[in-house]
């Protein structure tokens, strides 16, 4: 174990742990722009900058193993001079149309710049235009609002493991883009919008909808398939407008596209709301009760299996069930119905 | 050397631009018509080609000894050669009018070469010259008869810092990378050279590759690396050829490869090229090159020693320190500790350029005062102007103005007046030079270099430039050189490498040391130096005008009028200041104030 001093309070951590793990133990807050603990670190935003006795400079703190003995401070004149100089460049090059903008009440930057007071901007001058319109079906890419922080790079690269993205030109040209600047084709996992701080990136089926005023957050699981990811719906109304994922869950918010993005059925009219019931041969589907339903299924099962024996009978079941429900549904097969006739799409 | 007629015809990139490889060719003609058998090899009259003496201002440069006797000639021309065949290699009797003058002697005699002592003397494609000159006698002696701690300490005891910028203690980086428990272990060899109008590594490595090979072995032996890099631009086409060439015949000779002079160390150097991003020269950047990755610095620690290429231990040094390693193991620490100041031993490589008579590459003694170097071995300032200040350490180094002229140059003396040492770039600016125009030029550089990974670096260093040129241009504004300090200082403290941190230091610099130019062009609107256009009036002396009209024609925006023959006026409401009349005009008649 480790023992350091941040801020006058003594602290242990485990080896390899870095000083910004060690300040979030203690709950210090260091302002952090490109930092994912879900990512390797990276440093390239210089916010969570301490100062470390015996080292000449301020280091980053999100890069900085801790070590034995060490002091650090996080909230020096200094320290918040360094700071707020980094957020307002970043401004500086920014569109600042907060107003229009998706992220806004949900982006990192404009938190910052009120955390800091930033309003005038000592640096005002050029600023990028990157703003080429990237066609594909499910992300939004404003380049102009990107601040280089590498995290979509990161994940796509770390988590996705599919490295769709990456870095061109040098300099205030610097940006991120697909090979050559093409369109972004890819998984669409979108997990590189999930970790985006900003409105770089953003969802295309959110464009226009509520951002967080009137928005309710419900916790529940994805229904795509047995992982069961945890999502957060953001609904209006009647209407789920955005599916998020958040970090301390199980799948550590990572999702895949159909999880993020396919959520349009949800509000589909052609939606079955209630169990359907063909009484007759060539009859209509009629509306059921779903007691009605269960009783109708149980009663064809028996005479079946009364008829022409229980081998007479299969059962199909689905991925989308949770092995809970696929391990009550071979039992029911098995033990109730009396046959081995049972399987499943994905059979994992 | 031995008795018999020896000619060098300097070979470097900078022999070859001016038409080194027309005179060699030349004179292998003149050789076969005038009957001199065998001419390009060891016999009786020998034809060779040499790497960079370092005055390429001089160049062709080409040394004639007879008998012993060396005379060298400057300025050398194919169409020439026959005179010298004819009259000095057959007849004997040199070509006074075309030998080189004091200054010459002078640039070379204040200098100490150590590094550079075969440069200019033997021929770098030949491995038998080198092994001639006691080449890969140290590496046999130290893989032979040394431990590798032995070795590490020799090095540490020379007090050898690195050349490529940092200064740091050779000797330390090594035991540093030796102590961590590794399979593995690389080292790599850092001839990226970005720095614009550096090329101290360039001709070393083209002009002595065998002593950086050499260097590398000792290293690679002292840490326990069996696997070797040379990172170098693919800009120096001739350096990565030569460097090619001298990896081959050393791995012939069993000097590189395995069981090297009959031990069990092996080792193979292979070959990267950069692609010519300033970064790039960043260790952690380089490794990330090397690694296949873009060219991108990360945060240190961990360092390269305990956590480098392909999460190794690595040790990455400059060319420079590499091609001392030789001469230290075979003459010695305390010999190396023999020249040098306090805490600087040994000597450094210099580029000197700019605004001085001898400009070149040098050698120097480390503590050499700055006066020395800039009016003896450089031969002082060009055209009898006032010398100003110099700017060292290439685009991120500082201006040390004409008041420390007796400054010590190493690392200590530089670093202690906000300059650096850097790689060793000089660059000399005389009365002429505007310092705000100056720091504009290196931010420039910077800026465009920036890799883009941190904010104050890649929007930092692009305000300060904004700011530089619009005070340039008379547009800067009341509290623009508070602002400039203030920005500058955050970059150099906030940024994540060293290109960053010392990005801003010939700003911080320029303003402590030459604030009232600053004051001049912001508050008075003048350029005291009389280089930003912007800021000053142009004018046609009447008396001097013979009326050619060509500045009329150059002027993009018509506000020059006046008859053929008749003296020309400028309109200065419609002159935007370009400055095209005055480089247009033959007679000096366009001024400007
Ligand atoms: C922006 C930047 C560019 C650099 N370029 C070079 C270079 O071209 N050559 C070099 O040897 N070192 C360069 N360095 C220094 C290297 O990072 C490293 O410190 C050096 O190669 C170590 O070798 P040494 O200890 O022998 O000096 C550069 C550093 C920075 C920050
Ligand atoms: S959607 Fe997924 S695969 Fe596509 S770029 Fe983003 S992280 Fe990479
Ligand atoms: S697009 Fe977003 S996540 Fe990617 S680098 Fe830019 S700001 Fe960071
Ligand atoms: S200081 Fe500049 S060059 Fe270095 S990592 Fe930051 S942006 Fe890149
Ligand atoms: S959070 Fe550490 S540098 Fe960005």
């Amino acid at each position: 174990m480790i023992n350091l001093t941040i801020d006058d309070k003594q602290i242990e951590v485990a080896e390899g742990a870095t000083v910004l793990e060690a300040a979030r133990k203690l709950n210090i807050d260091i302002p952090t722009l490109c930092h994912d603990p879900r990512l390797k670190p990276y440093g390239a935003c210089r916010l969570c900058i301490v100062e470390i006795g015996g080292m000449a400079k301020p280091v980053t703190s999100c890069t900085t193993p801790a070590t034995n003995g060490m002091v650090v401070k996080t909230n020096t004149a200094k320290l918040y001079r360094l700071r707020k100089t980094t957020v307002e460049l970043l401004l500086s090059d920014h569109p600042n149309d907060c107003m229009t903008c998706i992220g806004t009440g949900d982006c990192k930057l404009q938190e910052l710049a009120y955390a800091y007071g930033i309003r005038e901007n000592r640096f005002q001058g050029a600023m990028r235009d990157h703003n080429r319109v990237d066609v594909n079906p499910f992300i939004t890419r404003e380049q102009n609002k990107c601040v280089m922080c590498g995290l979509c790079v990161r994940v796509c690269e770390e988590v996705q493991g599919v490295g769709a993205i990456g870095y061109a030109e040098r300099g205030f040209e610097a940006k991120v883009i697909p090979p050559f600047g093409h369109d972004l084709k890819c998984e669409f996992c979108g997990q590189c919008v999930s970790v985006c701080p900003t409105g770089a990136l953003s969802g295309r089926l959110w464009s226009g909808k509520p951002r967080m005023a009137g928005v309710k957050f419900t916790d529940t699981t994805c229904t795509y398939c047995g992982c069961g990811c945890n999502i957060t719906l953001r609904s209006t109304g009647d209407q789920v407008i955005r599916i998020d994922s958040k970090p301390d869950s199980h799948n550590r918010g990572w999702l895949c596209v159909k999880g993020r993005f396919g959520f349009e059925f949800i509000n589909s009219a052609d939606r079955l709301t209630t169990p359907l019931i063909r009484r007759q041969k060539g009859g209509e589907f009629e509306q059921a009760t779903w007691d009605e339903a269960y009783d109708y299924v149980a009663k064809r099962l028996s005479e079946i299996k009364d008829k022409h024996g229980a081998d007479a009978l299969g059962g199909l079941c689905s991925a989308r069930c949770t092995n809970e429900e696929n391990y009550l549904f071979q039992k029911m097969f098995r033990a109730r119905i009396g046959t081995n006739n049972v399987d499943h799409c994905a059979r994992y | 050397m031995n008795d018999g007629i020896v000619v060098n015809v300097c070979m470097g990139t900078g022999g070859i631009a001016a038409g080194g490889d027309m005179v060699m060719q030349e004179f292998i003609k003149e050789f076969e018509t005038a009957g001199v058998k065998n001419a390009t090899v060891k016999e009786k009259c020998r034809l060779h080609k040499v790497g960079c003496r370092g005055f390429c201002a001089r160049d062709v440069l080409v040394d004639i000894t007879v008998d012993g006797q060396v005379s060298t000639y400057q300025y050398i021309q194919p169409e020439m050669v026959k005179r010298l065949v004819q009259e000095h290699v057959l007849g004997a009797k040199p070509i006074t009018e075309w030998l080189v003058g004091d200054d010459y002697h002078v640039f070379h005699d204040n200098q100490t070469k150590r590094v550079l002592a075969d440069l200019g003397k033997i021929d770098p494609e030949s491995i038998e010259e080198y092994l001639g000159v006691d080449g890969y006698k140290a590496a046999e002696k130290t893989l032979t008869t040394m431990k590798p701690e032995e070795v590490i300490q020799v090095v540490k005891d020379s007090g050898l810092r690195g050349r490529g910028g940092g200064g740091f203690p050779t000797g330390v980086k090594w035991s540093f990378c030796a102590a961590n428990k590794a399979d593995q272990r690389y080292i790599i060899c850092n001839a990226d050279e970005g720095d614009p109008g550096a090329f101290m590594d360039r001709s070393v490595v083209e002009g002595n590759p065998h002593a950086v090979i050499e260097g590398m072995i000792i290293g690679a032996y002292a840490i326990g690396a069996s696997v070797g890099y040379v990172y170098i631009r693919a800009e120096y086409p001739l350096a990565v050829d030569r460097l090619r060439l001298a990896l081959k015949h050393a791995e012939e000779r069993g000097f590189l490869g395995k069981k090297l002079f009959g031990t069990d160390f092996s080792l193979k150097i292979k070959v990267k090229l950069g692609a010519g991003a300033f970064v790039c020269g960043e260790e952690t950047a380089l490794i990330a090159s090397i690694e296949g990755e873009r060219g991108m610095p990360r945060a240190k620690p961990p360092f390269p020693a305990n956590k480098g290429l392909w999460g190794k231990p690595t040790i990455i040094n400059n060319v420079e320190t590499f091609a001392n390693i030789p001469q230290i193991m075979n003459k010695g620490a305390a010999w190396y500790a023999s020249i040098g100041s306090e805490k600087s031993k040994g000597t450094k490589v210099i580029a000197l350029t700019g605004k001085i008579k001898n400009t070149g590459l040098i050698e120097i003694p480390m503590g050499m005062p700055l006066k020395d170097i800039i009016f003896k071995v450089g031969g002082g300032i060009e055209g009898n102007k006032l010398f100003k200040a110099v700017q060292t350490g290439g685009p991120s180094g500082g201006c040390i103005p004409q008041q420390f002229i007796d400054l010590p140059v190493d690392y200590e003396g530089l670093a202690s007046v906000g300059s650096m040492m850097g790689s060793g770039g000089m660059v000399v600016l005389d009365e002429t030079d505007c310092m705000v125009n100056i720091s504009k030029f290196f931010l420039q550089f910077t800026q465009s270099e920036s890799c883009g990974k941190c904010v104050p670096c890649r929007i930092g260093t692009k305000r300060l430039l904004e700011i530089l040129t619009r005070i340039t241009e008379g547009e800067g504004k009341e509290g623009d050189i508070e602002l400039l300090q203030q920005l500058a200082e955050d970059v150099r403290d906030s940024s994540l490498c060293g290109l960053g941190m010392s990005a801003p230091n010939p700003v911080i610099s320029t303003i402590k040391y030459f604030r009232h130019e600053y004051e001049a062009h912001i508050k008075h609107k003048k350029c005291p130096a009389k280089v930003c256009n912007k800021l000053l009036t142009f004018f046609i002396r009447e008396d001097m005008c013979v009326g050619c009209g060509m500045c009329a024609k150059a002027c993009s925006v018509n506000a020059i009028s006046g008859e053929k023959k008749q003296p020309h006026k400028i309109n200065n409401s419609m002159c935007i200041q370009c400055g095209s009349c005055f480089d247009a005009c033959k007679f000096s008649a366009v001024l400007k104030e």
